[in-house]
């Protein structure tokens, strides 16, 4: 079953704060492998919830925390661009 | 004679392994690397009721056995049986963090799918319990076939029904038990999910310490502050609290010194005992509490969760240098040494990242150059404060040394920057980390740590700088200088130190600087025993052999050339031990060439920048 993109969904990097969210597809093309493989161990996967915890120091918006059940995940903004949320 | 059994520990990184492991084995680990390979064994002796001694290993912790690391393809090799040089191990004791049982699941039924006996240490269930969670470790045992032991590694609860449960799967035929079929990542996920799901009794809202912890410390404003304003401690500390320390070896290498002239006749031997091996490895010696306390620091950190929130408040500023925040942990390390450094680096598991870091930790102030820099800076620096008028409550000799740990790290960030358009070229490295959950950091734990870190550096202090330092007293001793001639002039050591004296000559240094050099390549902090040697040996008058080294110094350098040599000690690629390990953990001398190459460049480059400035400047 797969799902694509409808018109409330976003890239993950641009979901507010907080805000919990549904994994619904990744661009794993626009990742290395293994970083990609790395990101998928964790759980950051299709079919994910998350939700954002924190972002960036000062004024940059990089890296991104993410909670995903009981943990917390830093990822670099490009990652969190490659997936596509849809509100949960 | 029975055999040993060995038995491994797997599971997710920040699952409580090493303190499991601490509580299993106690001190008695044992520490080297996997042949071939860079990544840490730690080994340790434990044993079963019977009394049967078992050896147990610490595998590198992992998500999966697809293996996205160096670290993970260890572990993989290890449980599969593949690593050439150990044994399979017959025994797997799997440690899941419970307050994380779901994403630890995940891994864990790769593990059991293996068919290896095993047993599931349910981890920290007091954190679990502290989150509002309470879990039935019987019903994940039925989920997951295998016996189920809820511990809390760091206060030692449960170990003992661990060690009874390895005792029951060691006796186990392996013949009878049923081959679970391996499943992919998303079926294991979903099982995941259920198995935790079932297991998980209660779950009450969540009231997690860590959120609200990470809201402050990883705080856009707030968060650096007070990692700045942490390390700012760090470093006071390393200077202010282990002054009295020092004064208590020094006292003790005084003292010994006394007793041996006191209680040997006058001969070569006495002299050799004295002037060389006492002053030398004294001289070394005396930087053990700095050591510790910097790795006190550092091990505290990374033990209560903090380390991994640094590296995400770091990330930013490495990010312009084309590193990532791992990188931090790793050069954070090198403050202390830049061995454990460069061994930190396997968990950065993209190789340019990774090389990029290996060849800038040298860069980092390394508690080795502390000595050079005390010594000189208290020789040459008056001790007198700087700052507006009224507010001059900054001391001039801290100020200088923490321009020179400025200036260290300037330079390793130019380096990366420079690295990663040449020789290191590649796309810009990525970031992801797991933050693992604040936990109060166990004394015990703490204290092997310490212990391991400070004999390791007992171990240089004993075997590469007691060598270079006899070594060295030998070459100043011999040949005897004829009536009238100076004792440095006549000895072998001289005679080196006058060939190369050219070609320092023009940035500064003077021949007993250029002499220091020699043996300061073993270890740079043998450059201070060094010169305390040749001093030592060149005074024929007492009162002079009674001044201080500090002393010595003061008198004998100018200001120019006493700056001159604490700009090469920045840059200076002085430690064998450092090359050495460079080049085990990039499989070659390829880099490490590299390395001192750069290295031996910028410190000449520098200290002559700074002796021509100096003395353009009249200082």
């Amino acid at each position: 079953m797969e799902q694509h993109p409808t018109s409330d969904s976003t890239t993950l990097d641009t979901l507010a704060p907080l805000t919990r969210a549904e994994i619904i597809s990744v661009d794993w093309s626009s990742l290395a492998p293994d970083e990609g493989k790395r990101l998928r161990a964790l759980g950051l996967d299709e079919g994910a919830r998350v939700a954002i915890a924190h972002r960036g120091v000062f004024f940059g918006k990089d890296p991104i925390a993410l909670t995903i059940g009981r943990t917390t995940v830093a990822v670099r903004r490009a990652h969190a661009r490659a997936m596509t949320v849809r509100p949960a | 004679m029975t055999r040993t059994r060995t038995a491994a520990l797997v599971g997710n990184p920040n699952a409580g392994k090493s303190a499991l492991f601490n509580a299993l084995t106690g001190a008695r680990q044992k520490i080297a690397n996997y042949p071939g390979v860079t990544v840490e064994r730690k080994a340790g002796r434990m044993s079963l009721p019977s009394a049967e001694p078992v050896e147990l290993i610490d595998l590198p912790g992992s998500y999966s056995l697809d293996a996205a690391s160096p670290d993970e393809e260890v572990t993989r090799q290890v449980v599969q049986g593949q690593f050439e040089g150990q044994a399979r191990p017959e025994m797997l004791v799997l440690v899941l963090d419970a307050a994380n049982l779901e994403q630890h699941l995940v891994f864990a039924q790769e593990v059991i799918a293996l068919g290896c006996p095993t047993v599931v240490a349910l981890n920290m269930v007091d954190l679990a319990e502290r989150d509002g969670l309470a879990i039935d470790p019987a019903a994940l045992a039925d989920a997951l076939g295998v016996p189920v032991v809820a511990t809390v590694a760091v206060r030692k609860r449960g170990i003992e029904a661990l060690i009874e449960a390895m005792a029951e799967a060691s006796a186990q035929d392996l013949s009878t038990r049923h081959r679970v079929a391996a499943l992919t990542l998303p079926e294991r996920r979903l099982a995941a999910r259920n198995i935790a799901r079932a297991a998980i009794l209660s779950e009450s809202s969540e009231h997690r310490l860590h959120t609200h912890l990470d809201k402050v410390l990883l705080h856009p404003w707030l968060g650096p502050v007070i990692l700045f304003a942490l390390l700012f401690v760090v470093f006071q500390a390393v200077f202010a609290w282990a002054d009295p320390l020092i004064g208590a070896i020094e006292g003790g290498a005084d003292g010994l010194s006394r007793l041996v002239i006191a209680t040997l006749p006058e001969s070569f031997v006495r002299d050799l005992i004295t002037e060389g091996v006492i002053a030398g490895v004294g001289s070394v010696v005396v930087f053990l509490p700095q050591i510790i306390i910097l790795f006190a620091f550092i091990l505290v950190m990374e033990q209560s969760g903090y380390m991994a929130r640094a590296a995400f408040i770091m990330d930013r500023l490495m990010a312009y240098v084309g590193l990532s925040g791992r990188s931090f942990i790793p050069l954070l390390s090198s403050f202390a040494c830049a061995i454990p450094g460069i061994m930190a680096t396997r968990s950065i598991a993209d190789p340019k990242d990774r090389l990029t870091t290996i060849l800038i930790a040298p860069l980092m102030t390394c508690s080795a150059r502390l000595p050079v820099y005390t010594v000189i800076i208290g020789a040459v620096i008056p001790a007198s404060s700087v700052g507006p008028q009224g507010f001059q409550i900054v001391g001039l000799q801290g100020l200088v040394l923490f321009g020179l740990y400025i200036a260290g790290i300037v330079g390793a960030m130019v380096v990366a920057l420079v690295l990663r358009r040449t020789a290191t070229k590649g796309a810009a490295s990525g970031f992801i980390m797991e933050l693992p959950k604040y936990q109060w950091p166990p004394l015990r734990d703490l204290l092997i740590g310490l212990w391991q870190r400070a004999w390791v550096f007992l171990r240089r202090a004993g075997t590469i700088i007691f060598a270079a330092t006899v070594v060295l007293w030998l070459l100043l001793t011999f040949p005897k200088a004829e009536p009238g001639e100076s004792q440095l002039d006549a000895s072998a050591a001289g005679h080196i130190a006058s060939a190369m004296q050219p070609a320092f000559e023009p940035i500064g240094f003077q021949r007993e600087m250029t002499l220091a050099l020699v043996p300061a390549l073993a270890a740079r902090e043998v450059a201070v025993s060094a010169l305390a040697t040749t001093y030592a040996v060149d005074s024929d008058d007492e009162a002079e052999t009674e001044l201080a080294l500090r002393g010595q110094i003061a008198a004998r350098w100018s200001l120019p050339t006493a700056l001159a040599f604490l700009a090469w000690f920045i840059f200076a690629p002085q430690c064998l031990s450092t090359i050495a390990v460079a080049r085990r953990e990039t499989n070659g001398w390829q880099w490490p060439a590299v390395m001192v190459t750069y290295l031996f460049v910028l410190a000449y480059v520098f200290a002559g920048i700074t002796f021509w400035g100096a003395t353009a400047l009249g200082l």
